[in-house]
Formats: C-alpha cells, structure tokens, sequence
C-alpha cells in the first residue's frame, strides 16, 4: 500500500485486498450452508435469520457496534505489529491488562470527577498496561530474537493466570468475579443519545475506536515514524540500509501494539459494564487477528473487517434457536483459513499480471536474472 | 567430428551438450551453449559473472528443462533427464553453497535418500563404514561421525563431493570448488581431482581463475552472455588468450571510449598532479572485516579516495568487496581498523551519522537493500534521508513530492509517475532511482557497488555520465565493480581485490587488461600454485 | 506412599501431553509449526467419545481419534504446503475451527451445547484412581509408547532421518531426492494422530466430552516441545515436569502456600525463558514455518 494516491497503484492494492475476503466469505458461504443443512435447517432462512437479528433491529445494531469496538481495537493492535513484520498473538492479553489497568484507575479516582477528565487518564493507564505486556516480547525479539509468536502465545497464558489472580484473590466483589464499580467518569452507552439502541452495550467508546483507526492510519502513512516501521515490515534489511534502527522499531511497535488493544479495554470496562470481569477478553485476540488479515493490515480495512466478524458473531446469538450458535465460530474459522490460503496465490497472481502489462516485461527481466545467475 | 571427438577416437564423449538454449522469461540465460567433455579428463569451463555457466550445469544436471539443445550423456541421449536420473547415471554436481544438512552427521548427509538400513531401522554403523572407506580410498578425508555444522569449509565440500562418489558418480561437476578454499586446500583438491581423473573418471571444473585453469584442466570450453565462443586445449594456450575470450570485445569497446574521449584519462591525472595534494574524503586504515560466516572476508585493508577522483575496485566477486562496502556504509561490524568520511571517524556510527557526514552508498543488490520494493518511487526516493523530509512528526508530503519531480526528471526515470510501486520498474529505472536518490543530494563520499549491474545500455550510458560529474565537482567515488570494461572506463586509479586483500592499487594508465586480470585471478600472487 | 501417589497423579496429568508433545516434535522437526496441536486435541477427544459412544468400544474411538486428529492436521498441512498460507494464522484458526466444530456436532449428535452422555472408557470403576488405573489403561501403556516410538522414528529409521533433513535444509533433501512434499504431510498426519490420541485419553477417561476440555493442554504440550528443543525424550521430560507442577498445586490446594494461577504460569514461564537463551539458546529447526525452499 502506498501513501501517495496514484490512481494505478491504489487500484491494484484494493484488488489485493478485497480479492481474498470476497473469496473467502463465498467460501464459508458454501460450508455454512452444508451445516445448516445437517441440522435440517433451510440455509436461506437462517441467513435471514442472522441479517434480522443484526443489521434488522437497533439492539442487534447495537450490538454489532459493541462488538465492532473491541475488535476494532485488537484488530489494529494486530495489524500495527504485522505491519512492522511482527505476530502478535498476545493481543487478549493485552486487552484484559489494558482493561484491568483502567479499572483500578477507576477505582482509585474520587468520585464524582467528570468524563472529560477522567478519559485521557484512562486512555493512559489502559495503553501502558496493554503496552507493557507487549513489550516484553518485543525486547525478547530485539534483545534474544525470540520469536515474537510464541513468545506472545505463552505470556497470553502468564498475564491472564496473573489477573486471575489478582483479581480473585484482592478485587473482587464476593460472590462474582469482578471488582468494584467504576464512579469516576464511567462512558455513556449509546442509549442514553438514542433511545432506540435501549439494551445493547454499544457506547460512546465506538467513536474512540473509529478515532484510533484513524489516528493509526495517520501514523502509518503520514508520518516519519510510520514510514520507517512499514519499511521495517517489508523489508529488513533495504529498512537498515535506509537509516532505520530495526531491533529499535521491534520492541516499539509491539509496545505499541500492545497499547493499542489495551485502550480496547475501556469498552467493557469504562463504557459497558462499568467494572473488570474475569475473562470479559475471552476470544477478542484471536478474532482481531482475523480481522487484521481480512482487513489486509490496513486501519480502514481493520474496522470493515471488524464489523464483519462482529455481525457474524452477533448473529450467531440470533440464529441460536434454530442451529447451533457455534456455527458462526466455524464460519469465522473458515474465513480467516480461506484468506490465508488465498492471499499468496492472490499477490501471485496480480503481480504478474502487473508486471506483464507494465511497459517493464523487462522487470520480469531482472527478477530473473538474479534466479538466472544464482 | 569435434576436437574432443577427435582426441579420444571412437569412444563416446562423457559430455557432449549442443546449442543448448535455457529461457527465464525474457532472460535468456543460454542461447547457444555447448560443451564437450571427453571421459576422463578435467574440463574448466570459465565466464564472467551472468555469463551462463552454472545455468547450462543445472541444465545439464536436470534441475532445468533445456528450451533447446541437444543433451548427450555417454553417447545417451538424456536431454529431458530428471535430477534422479542424473544421479542414477552416475552424474553428481557439487554446489557453490554447499547442499548439507548443518545438523546431521557426515555419515547422515551421506546416506540421506539413500538410506542404509537393516530392516526399517537405519543403519548408521554402515554408512559410516562406507563412508570412511570411500574417503580413503580418494584421499578426500573426513570424519563419518561429525556434525556438518563443525566442519571447516574445505572439509565440507570434502563431503559434499563424497556425497556424489557415494551415489556411484562418475562424471563430477564442480562450481567454484576453490571459492572458499585456503591454497593448501586448493592442493590437496588438486591430487584428489587428479586422482579420480587418474581412475578414468570425467571432471568439470566451473571457475573464473585462470591460473587454476592452466593448473588442473586438459581443456577448456569459454562461454560469454549465454553461449560458447570457445573451445580450448589447456596446453595450447595461456591466460590472456584466456582472458580475451571471457571478456570478449567489449573490454576494447571500453578502451577504444576511455582512448578517444577528450578531457579524460591521462589529460586529468597530468591536471590532478600539477593541484596540491588535497586530504582524502575518504581514508580507510587497516581495515578488518567477518563475513557471515564469522571468517575474516577483508584483512587490514587500506587505501584512500581524494576529492574529484574514482577509485574503482576490480575483483571477481566474492573476494570480499561485498563486506568492504557494507562496512564502510555501516551495515556490517568493523573487526578491526578505521574509516574516516570527510575527515570524521565513522568507525563506529551509526547509517544515519554516516549520511550527515556527506556517505552515499549504491548498494551492489537494489532488491534486497537498495529499494523497498512495495514503495512508491518518491518514497524510495527519500529512504535513508526521510529524518530531512519531516514536518514535526509528520512526513512532508509538498517536499518529497518536489523532490521526487526533481530527482525523476534529473535522472529520466521511466514512467515518470511518483506514485508508482518501485517494483513495476524495469531493472534500469530501479537503479536509476536508487542513484538518483544517492546522487541527487548533497554528498561527499559515493560508494558505487555494481552500479550499472542489470540495466539497460542507455541506463549505463546515463550513469556512468553522473558518476564522472561527481567526480568533476570534487567528489571522491568509490567504485566496486565485476565488470572490467566498467573499471577501466570511468576510474582514475585501479585497485583489485582477491582473497580480502587488495592485490594492487595503479593509477589508470598502467591499468591494462593483462595485468589487471593476472591481479584479479591470483596468478600474480607470490607462491600460487602451479601445476 | 504420598510419594506413589504423586507419581501416579503426575503421570496421569502427562499422559495427554506426552501424546501431543511427541506430535508436535514431529511436525516441528519437519518444518510445520505446531499451533494446531490444540485444536487436534480436542478434536480427537470429540471424535474419539463419539466413535466409542455409537461403537461401544473405546477402541474404536481411539481409531476414530486419530482419523479425526490425521484429517484436521491434514487440512493445516494442504493450506500450509499446497497453498502456501501462513502456518502461524492458519493453526490459529484451526484451533478456532474446532471449537466451533465441536460444540456445533455435539448438539447435532447429542442435543447439548456442554456435554456428551456417557461414554465408554478403559478401565473399570473399581480400579479407582491409584496405580491400578494407570496399569489397566492402555492408553497410559501407549502414551509411553508414543515418546519412545517418536523418538525411535526420529533418530532410528529413513523417515526420521528426511524429516530432520526437511525442517533444517529442505533444499538439500531436494537435491539428493527425498519426496519433500510427501515427508511433511506423513509429519502432519502423524502430529494430527498422537495429539488426536493425548485428547481421546481425555475423554475417555472422563468418559465424557465437554466442550474445550483440553482447556490449553495443546499449548502446554507446544511449551513442552519447545522447551525440550525439539527432541521426544527432552520434550517428554518436560511434560513431567510440567505435570509435577500441576500435581504439587492440586496437592497444595488446601495450604495456599503458592496461589494455583502461579503454577499454572510455570509452563509458559520456562518456554519463554527457554527461548531468550538464559539457560543456553533454544534453537528451533531453520526451516520451521517456511515452505519453499
């Protein structure tokens, strides 16, 4: 993906983009309705079933939105990391420490203080919670080169074992596993504005995450910064040769990471039920790793991708009466199966299409000159 | 009937490949390659770099499918033979980066697809006496029991032609055998060789030094861009004959330009002496370098380039003026010694701090480091210098859209659009951003590694005119470069390279083909081995 | 005997480890990262009750096992081999697969989203929970088997030997001409079996499937394989150990003395720490995750 809008290049980086999603959702089109039919169910009816029940009533649209939020969030985390070359796995994590940073924040702030306040003092605290998780297998990368896919897999483990704890054995409430109310600049949900999104936990923290993706957007093609942790993503070593200190961008752009799904904390924690709970992160690292591939590494694609998967899972509560609500995590799984098998077949194929309609046959040329003179 | 035929009457040439064409592409690799190899000789095919000869092996070996051409094995016709069936005629090929597992035994290499075993076990006590007899009965010595990972070069291609005997080779090719060999290696290689030649078995040498030419072959096949211009007899002819053929017309081209051109060569030396002596801008003392591998690739080199002078550097490549200029530039650790731009150590700086200190650096491979690929060319444009196109943490979009206009339109690169990824370039207009980006700035020092490697003529001819500016404005170049006729036709002074050292520096005007090859080759090398 | 019935305790808890840690040294070994282990786990537990329940011999839900842990592990290794696909995101997303599969069939079958009924098992009531009930299950007999048979495989036969070649420098497999494609699906299918088994144990001794019961057992047995660098016997040690751990907290309980998510950490904790070299480098095999050579 290029900053600069040529009409050319953009083109061809949203065929490479959309190509392997489109393919991928017929894909798990064609499964789902072999499902569905095991159950004896009529395909065509559960698919309306599931639109009804998300994008057909407010509450369901409310819904998708809250979800959409939270997978917003460790979507970008996710995609930050791929774009400096790096997997981050941790990112349920990072979102529960992220979470769970905010809520003693909340528990520590006076009562009574208002939002506006509040919020950046949130932000932060979520951000160097989820930042801090994702920072250690970054230096564990720079510093051993470690590789950052396990690393992050079993610190997953550690830091949820370790909240557990905490919040098992200091903050909990009795009898239920989370801690105290949050009274410090707790978010509004979206239905204190509009009536009709009454129940659902959508809530204001939606805009923080569209704002995230924007920002995120921003500093990947626009800023100094950014540019040098792409290159890092591309290309190591044309990256070092340009200047950039590439064990340095690592561990940066997994802090970074880490931050990022730590802020997706607030959408449970600040705007939704006003407390931390146990497992309230449960499955958000995983999706938001789907939701970066589908979304192609790229923010705008992360929010697209992320209310994609956030319908599917919120229509499978709808569809629940009728199949199994678990066929949406297969659906899901298919999803990001599909797109991975499809993406290098995909950059494959248009490269070289590219290549041979470019007025350079001749790149082909070089290409294949080093093959040639190996 | 052909030489080859001629000299071994009526039995059937081990070798015999005819027209051979092999197509990448657009790249035409082989375009009339042949090769004739009687049993029990050893045949040195030679060329430049790029000029086929490894391309026509594997074609020869069945990891490629020839285009065209005819293939003839022992008088069988084998042209569309598999990699297994080569093997299975007794046809073993020695790779330049060697084909061992680093993790397994001697003895496990060994076996590995031809496993011995007793019942479905493995057995491991039998390769390992196999192995230990094959090796004593060549003279190639190894250790059955060692990890591939602990053994030195030489005893690792030791293996690795073991490896072919072991599957019952008796036609052995060998790609550049003495590439990572110290010259008692390079002995003890000899009498092995001569030992199986001795045994009737065919050798096929692949190499580009001339002095191992005349040492070990009976004769010698000359390709050049992709086909054969000669046939030799090794006694019947001499290095320089050698020489010519390899480098072919082109090295008169250069001479006849560098002769007639007014303004340059011999004029500017006679200009450049009658100046004072200026401090170099760029001084290298002692200079120690590790390759990958964490073997000494340069050792204690030193030379120095004066403002408005090229020094190129001749060399085949490999003899370590890759590390040379990665050190130099700041992408390789410095063993030992000093580099000084402009004045200012920047031994130990950063890439970054050589840049401010006025270093450009053309890297020899634009793929891997030069460009990123998935850039569009204005940021390639920027790239090592994007800290100077900031505004605040933002990049400025108006500067490096102004830059790239400029830089575009200085060097003509094609399609003249900024926005376009760097990789629907063709080779030349990716070198041509890289060079424009290196060139078209401030700089003191330009370290120029295979500059024109891969680009079109009117790409070269562009270059080459921006290098000698540079020189004209007072810059120092340091050029590296594979190609002689390059060398001799942009620089003021010569140096060669060979084994991480610099064998010679001469100012241009005693810088002749013959003396530069000898250089290049190791033939002038006190005590190289002879025959 | 508080000794004898640590031991015992520990051995139980390893055995679906051992299983799925000899997988994932073979699959690794030949190149192909082990992420889906989880996801054959818990994909044998469900097909093994299944086969047991319908067959009413828990033999043939071992078999039924390791069919389903071969077909899944052969779907990870097609998309990976064939198609090139990231092995990291695609194990994932197994992992994901089957959880969602799972709990889907078992309402299907069984018209629960938690629990299968009964389901037959080895062993019987009466040999309790001692020594008697490892002795009597084979699959304890064949956990043991499975570390020996992996390494056996690995170090002793032909095939062991290409697939140690394979993970390191599959190009130099190829250019004395191993079938390189064959060698790393055998290595799947045989990673999808054993961990398919360490999950049927699950069931089978419980009798039951719930749904996610192998709860991260997978990832444990992964952390064992990495830990172990990669060799059956070291991986296998570590699976005691990391059982050991388990069993001194279960122990433990009742004294508090260290908190049970503390021990739960240990496993991940000493992988990690395996990984940054502290206690010499843990190098995995140079061609782990890359398919094309």
């Amino acid at each position: 993906m290029t900053s600069l809008k040529g009409v050319g290049s953009w083109r061809t980086s949203v065929e490479e983009a959309v190509l392997p999603a489109v393919v991928a959702l017929l894909v798990a089109a064609v499964v789902g309705d072999v499902l569905i039919l095991t159950f004896g169910q009529n395909p065509g009816a559960v698919y309306r079933l599931l639109f009804e029940g998300t994008w057909g009533n407010a509450y369901g649209i409310g819904q998708v939105l809250y979800k959409t939020t939270t997978l917003t969030f460790t979507g970008l985390a996710v995609a930050m990391g791929l774009r400096a070359g790096l997997f981050n796995i941790g990112a349920e994590s990072q979102l529960a420490a992220g979470g769970f940073a905010a809520a003693l924040v909340g528990l520590i702030l006076p009562a009574g203080l208002p939002a506006l306040a509040t919020l950046p003092v949130y932000i932060l605290a979520a951000a160097l919670g989820g930042g801090a998780v994702g920072a250690l297998p970054g230096a564990l990368k720079a510093k051993f080169g470690a590789h950052e896919v396990i690393t992050t897999i079993m610190l997953n483990f550690i830091v949820l074992a370790l909240l557990n704890y905490l919040t098992v054995s200091y903050l909990k409430i009795e009898g239920t596993l989370h801690t105290a109310e949050i009274h410090a600049g707790a978010l509004p949900r979206l239905s204190d504005f509009i009536a009709a999104f009454h129940g659902s936990a959508a809530n204001v923290v939606l805009f923080l995450a569209v704002a995230t993706a924007l920002v995120a957007w921003w500093f990947l093609f626009r800023t100094r910064v950014g540019f040098e942790l792409r290159a890092t993503g591309l290309q190591p070593l044309a990256a070092e040769y340009g200047a950039v200190k590439v064990t340095s961008v690592w561990w940066r752009a997994m802090a970074l990471s880490g931050a990022i799904a730590g802020i997706g904390g607030l959408n449970f924690v600040l705007g939704y039920k006003h407390y931390y709970e146990e497992s309230f992160a449960s499955g958000a690292g995983f999706l938001g790793i789907a939701v970066a591939i589908v979304g192609r590494n790229n923010p705008i694609g992360v929010v697209l991708a992320a209310l994609v998967f956030a319908t599917i899972s919120q229509g499978g509560l709808a569809v629940n009466a009728v199949v199994p609500k678990q066929i949406v995590d297969v659906l899901q799984a298919v999803v990001i199966i599909a797109v991975a098998a499809s993406v290098p077949g995909v950059r494959a194929a248009l490269r070289k299409a590219r290549a041979s309609t470019a007025s350079s046959s001749v790149a082909a040329h070089t290409h294949s000159t080093e093959e040639a003179t190996a | 009937m052909s030489m080859a035929e001629q000299t071994t009457q009526s039995a059937p040439l081990a070798i015999k490949l005819t027209d051979i064409h092999k197509y990448f592409g657009p790249v035409r690799a082989n375009r009339g390659a042949s090769l004739e190899v009687a049993r029990g000789e050893i045949h040195a095919l030679v060329g430049e770099n790029g000029a086929g000869k490894s391309t026509l092996m594997r074609v020869l070996s069945g990891m490629y499918a020839p285009d065209g051409g005819r293939m003839e094995v022992n008088g069988r016709d084998v042209t569309d033979w598999s990699t297994a069936d080569a093997i299975a005629a007794g046809l073993g090929m020695v790779h330049q980066h060697f084909m061992l597992v680093p993790t397994l035994t001697v003895a496990e290499n060994m076996m590995l697809g031809r496993e011995r075993t007793r019942g479905a076990r493995l057995d491991l006590a039998r390769a390992e006496r196999e192995t230990a007899e094959l090796s004593a009965k060549t003279g190639l010595t190894v250790r059955p029991q060692a990890v591939v990972a602990d053994l030195s070069v030489g005893e690792a291609q030791r293996v690795e032609i073991l490896k072919t005997l072991y599957r019952g080779a008796k036609i052995l090719v060998l790609d550049e055998p003495t590439a990572v060999l110290s010259p008692p290696e390079i002995d003890e290689l000899w009498t092995v060789l001569r030992g199986m030649r001795a045994r009737g078995e065919t050798i096929v040498l692949i190499t580009h030094k001339l002095d191992e030419v005349m040492a070990i072959s009976d004769s010698i096949t000359v390709m050049r861009h992709g086909r054969t211009v000669d046939q030799l007899r090794t006694g019947a002819t001499n290095p320089a004959e050698i020489a010519k053929a390899m480098v072919g017309r082109d090295v008169r081209l250069a001479m006849e330009f560098v002769v007639g051109e007014q303004g340059g060569g011999p004029q500017d030396v006679v200009h450049r002496a009658s100046r004072l002596p200026a401090t170099p801008l760029l001084e290298i003392r002692d200079l120690t370098v590790e390759d990958a591998r964490r073997l000494t690739a340069v050792h204690g080199v030193s030379f120095s380039v004066e403002p408005g002078e090229i020094l190129g550097i001749a060399g085949v490549e490999g003899n370590g003026q890759t590390e040379l200029i990665e050190a130099i530039a700041g992408l390789r650790d410095v063993r030992g010694g000093t580099i000084a731009v402009a004045g200012r150590d920047v031994t130990r700086a950063s890439v970054k701090a050589r840049g401010d200190a006025g270093l450009s650096h053309i890297p020899e491979d634009r793929h891997a480091r030069g460009l990123v690929l998935d850039y569009s060319v204005a940021e390639n444009l920027i790239l090592g210098q994007q800290h100077r196109f900031t505004r605040g943490a933002r990049l400025d979009q108006d500067a490096i859209r102004a830059n790239a206009a400029r830089q575009i339109a200085a060097f003509d690169i094609r399609p003249a659009e900024p926005a376009r990824a760097v990789r629907a370039l063709s080779g030349g207009n990716q070198q041509k951003v890289v060079i424009a980006r290196e060139m078209h700035r401030a700089f003191q020092v330009l370290l120029a590694a295979q500059p024109t490697r891969g680009v079109d003529v009117g790409a070269i001819e562009l270059i080459h005119e921006r290098l000698r500016e540079a020189r004209g404005a007072g810059k120092a170049v340091l050029l590296v470069s594979a190609d002689l006729a390059e060398i001799l036709a942009l620089s003021d002074r010569v140096a060669v390279m060979y084994g991480g050292r610099l064998a010679a520096i001469l100012p241009r005007a005693e810088a002749t083909v013959e003396i530069l090859g000898r250089h290049m080759t190791g033939a002038a090398v006190k005590g190289a081995h002879a025959a | 005997m508080i000794l004898l019935a640590f031991l015992v305790q520990t051995l139980r808890i390893a055995i679906p480890y051992l299983f799925a840690a000899s997988g994932g040294v073979i699959s690794e070994r030949a190149g192909l990262i082990g992420l889906g282990l989880e996801g054959y786990m818990l994909g044998g537990a469900f097909c093994g009750a299944l086969a047991s329940y319908y067959s009413g011999s828990p033999w043939i839900g071992l078999i039924g096992a390791g069919t389903g842990g071969a077909a899944l592990a052969l779907l990870y290794a097609l998309t990976a081999i064939k198609y090139r696909a990231d092995q990291v995101v695609v194990g994932i997303a197994v992992n994901l697969l089957v959880i969602g599969a799972t709990r889907f069939f078992l309402r299907l079958a069984f018209h629960s989203s938690a629990n299968s009924p009964r389901v037959p098992g080895f062993g019987s009531e009466q040999s309790g929970t001692g020594v008697l009930s490892l002795v009597a299950n084979p699959l304890v007999w064949l956990g043991v088997i499975a570390v020996a048979g992996t390494a056996w495989l690995l170090y002793r036969t032909p095939f062991g030997l290409r697939v140690r070649a394979v993970g390191e420098h599959p190009a130099a497999a190829v250019t004395v001409g191993v079938p390189v494609t064959r060698v790393r699906y055998t290595a799947a299918a045989l990673s999808g079996v054993l961990a398919a088994l360490g999950g049927a144990y699950l069931a089978l001794d419980q009798h039951q499937f719930s749904a996610e019961m192998t709860a991260g057992r997978g990832f444990i047995a992964l952390a064992a394989t990495i830990f172990g660098r990669w060799d059956p016997v070291r991986a296998a040690l570590a699976c005691l150990l990391f059982a050991a751990a388990e069993t001194l907290q279960i122990q433990l309980q009742g004294s508090q003395a260290i908190p049970s998510q503390f021990v739960e950490m240990i496993p991940y904790a000493l992988t990690i720490i395996a990984l940054a070299g502290v206690v010499g480098r843990a190098v995995p095999p140079a061609a782990l995750g890359r398919v094309a050579e």
